[in-house]
């Protein structure tokens, strides 16, 4: 099987140029590696889970991806072409298949547009020949299809609930046909039910118009229900990436197994204490990564190679960055926890 | 059943073809500012001093350069207000109609102040979104610019100009529009700045919407409200100016007058027992600062109702 990906990743990074606070203004700023070197591939109609704990570069990954940030390296299209580095001009054509949707769903729907004239943005700005009745034609049928009724065209953002609003989002981001969307946390600020419903929607919509998905959250549940494959990110790096089923059912990444373990599992009588894996410390500043294997300094199985050497991802459909994977031992997990309550 | 679920079915159908119609930000702001009393007397007062400007010609028995020989030499006495003669407000010093001089400058203040406003807002916001959004060096050196020509003494330049120029309209004009504008444009920096991280932009810029049209269409609508109040405060300073000239004799030219000119006058005469010349322009000059600067504080809490 050697169909194309629809997109190619390879070696993305992002760095910001951070100044620092009192500093000379000759002084060079000091660079914020938010992601280095990230590799995958997405095929089409595929979801692509992306995890991580607060700070690993995933929203990053997603601006990057659509061009809101700058990024050095490359992520190759299904035709060809490199999405890096594109002029604005050359981006536009782009700009259709690739849409987003973001975390915040009253925060990224302009409070002085009505409905009708948000989800219709993309359309105009994409598609200027249409006529403004056709417009408002497919408007329609795309609220509907999002599950909204379309009577409401003329409402504004405030009068609609979050789920509501993301149902917006998501209008707004599927109007001009995308292959690929880009969700950017699109449940973290719905309550539990309304993320059930919004995700079954895009469970839905995927499968109605054969997209692709980048979904990116922090709530593993929820990624293992939506997603085909999984990446798990630390501080700006890929850290195991792999098939859903297989990278739950066996992690082969401490830092994997050490999130897995985090999830809470609804059960009064269960303790968490007896099987989380604690991680010491706190995510190292992406000012100055941590040589070599840049979560060595919370592994439990930590080396000296780990810091000389930088792991590299290898494996086939199931990829790790560990010089030493596996499943962790009772002896690692029962040092973790001393290193924790020490 | 009671329900006949045929007609409920169809009573759906019928009630989902309509569109409803939204409540825009804007319509929950009037509906604010027409409970505020404060506000809606300000407007009503500035609806009257307006329409005094626009009809007062009309009802004035004697126009504005008319000289009235009868009480000319006994302003003091003879061109006292009454309503036999038609000098409503009295007459001035040389036995002119002061009702139709008192229209007359209302009518060039309200424009001084109206049109100042006009051009601080369109530029000033339009200069400061500018700067705010493309950020970076082009902000650097655009309110660098602002900063350079704030520091210079507005009221030195604007009466260099009107010496050097000559007295006209249209140099007064040219003079407040230069300094009206430079304080709106970093007022909208600063809002425009606040608003560029917002997700609803990140999203237009990922639609791909062009540079000029997220700030026309995205980051404009969103500072109105701010516009607006400060346009409002802005309008009887402009006028505050243009009177502050006049008192100094530097303003309008004869015949035309504006409130600060005609002021300017009845404060002269005020030791000669002719107090109806200062009295009389000095009330629509107050209550017309009054009426701008309650509807400012109305839009404000109209448009920010958190904030009160």
């Amino acid at each position: 099987m050697m169909t194309r990906p629809l997109l190619d990743v390879h070696d993305l990074r992002v760095t910001f140029r951070i100044r620092r606070e009192g500093a000379m203004p000759w002084a060079a700023p000091l660079p914020l590696h938010a992601v280095s070197g990230v590799d995958f591939t997405l095929d089409p109609g595929e979801t692509l889970g992306v995890v991580g704990e607060s700070g690993c570069g995933k929203s990053t990954l997603a601006r990057a991806l659509i061009g809101l940030v700058p990024a050095a390296g490359r992520a190759e299209w299904i035709d060809g072409r490199d999405l890096i580095g594109l002029s604005p001009r050359q981006m536009m054509t782009y700009r259709s298949d690739i849409q987003m949707v973001f975390q915040d769903p009253l925060a990224s729907l302009n409070p002085r547009m009505t409905v009708g004239q948000i989800i219709a943005e993309p359309l105009k700005t994409h598609r200027p020949g249409l006529k403004s009745a056709e417009v408002k034609e497919r408007v329609k049928a795309m609220m509907e299809k999002v599950g909204l009724l379309p009577n409401q065209i003329n409402r504004y953002p405030h009068e609609f609930s979050g789920g509501q609003c993301q149902r917006i989002g998501i209008a707004r981001a599927l109007i001009v046909e995308p292959k690929l969307i880009i969700c950017d946390e699109p449940v973290s600020a719905l309550d539990v039910s309304i993320q059930a419903q919004v995700i079954n929607l895009l469970i839905r919509l995927q499968r109605e118009l054969g997209l692709a998905l980048i979904f990116i959250a922090h709530d593993l549940s929820v990624v293992k229900h939506i997603s085909d494959r999984v990446m798990v990110l630390y501080l700006g790096k890929v850290m195991e990436i792999g098939t859903t089923d297989d990278l739950f059912a066996d992690p082969q990444h401490p830092y994997t197994q050490a999130l897995l373990s985090a999830v809470p599992v609804p059960d009064p009588d269960y303790d968490p204490a007896a099987t989380v894996v604690p991680l010491a410390g706190d995510l190292p500043s992406p000012m100055s990564p941590p040589s070599g294997c840049v979560f060595r300094t919370r592994c439990p199985r930590a080396q000296p190679v780990c810091a000389r050497q930088v792991p590299a991802l290898l494996g086939d459909a199931h990829q790790t960055a560990c010089h030493f994977p596996g499943p962790l031992s009772d002896e690692e997990i029962a040092r973790a926890r001393a290193v924790r309550a020490a | 059943m009671v329900i006949e679920e045929r007609k409920m079915q169809s009573l759906a159908a019928r009630l989902s073809q309509d569109e409803v119609r939204g409540r825009s930000p804007w319509a929950d702001a009037r509906k604010r500012f027409v409970r505020n009393k404060a506000a809606m007397a300000g407007l009503i007062i500035l609806i009257l001093v307006g329409l005094f400007a626009l009809l007062g010609e009309y009802v004035a028995a004697w126009s504005n350069d008319e000289l009235d020989f009868t009480v000319m030499g006994q302003v003091a006495q003879m061109g006292m207000p009454s309503l036999q003669n038609g000098h409503y407000f009295g007459t001035d010093d040389l036995g002119r109609d002061l009702f139709a001089r008192t229209v007359q400058g209302t009518q060039i203040s309200l424009m001084v102040g109206i049109v100042g406003a006009a051009i601080a807002v369109v530029v000033g916001t339009l200069y400061g979104a500018t700067a705010g959004y493309v950020g970076g060096r082009t902000d650097q050196f655009m309110m660098r610019a602002v900063d350079i020509l704030m520091s210079i003494p507005y009221m030195f330049v604007l009466i260099l100009l009107l010496v050097m120029f000559g007295r006209s309209m249209s140099m007064l004009f040219l003079g407040i529009g230069l300094i009206s504008w430079l304080d709106m444009s970093r007022i909208v920096r600063g809002q425009t700045l606040s608003l560029k991280n917002r997700e609803f932009i990140e999203a237009a810029r990922a639609i791909g919407v062009p540079a000029w049209k997220i700030v026309l269409r995205h980051v404009v609508p969103n500072l109105l409200g701010v516009v607006a109040v400060y346009a409002t405060l802005l309008v009887p300073l402009m006028i505050l100016t243009e009177s502050f000239i006049s008192f100094l004799g530097l303003g309008v030219q004869e015949p035309l007058t504006s409130w600060g000119a005609l002021i300017s006058e009845g404060a002269g005469t005020m030791n000669y027992g002719t107090l109806w010349q200062l009295a009389f322009p000095l009330f629509f000059f107050v209550i017309t600062l009054f009426g701008f600067f309650f509807v400012g504080d109305g839009l404000r809490d109209a448009l920010d109702p958190k904030d009160r």
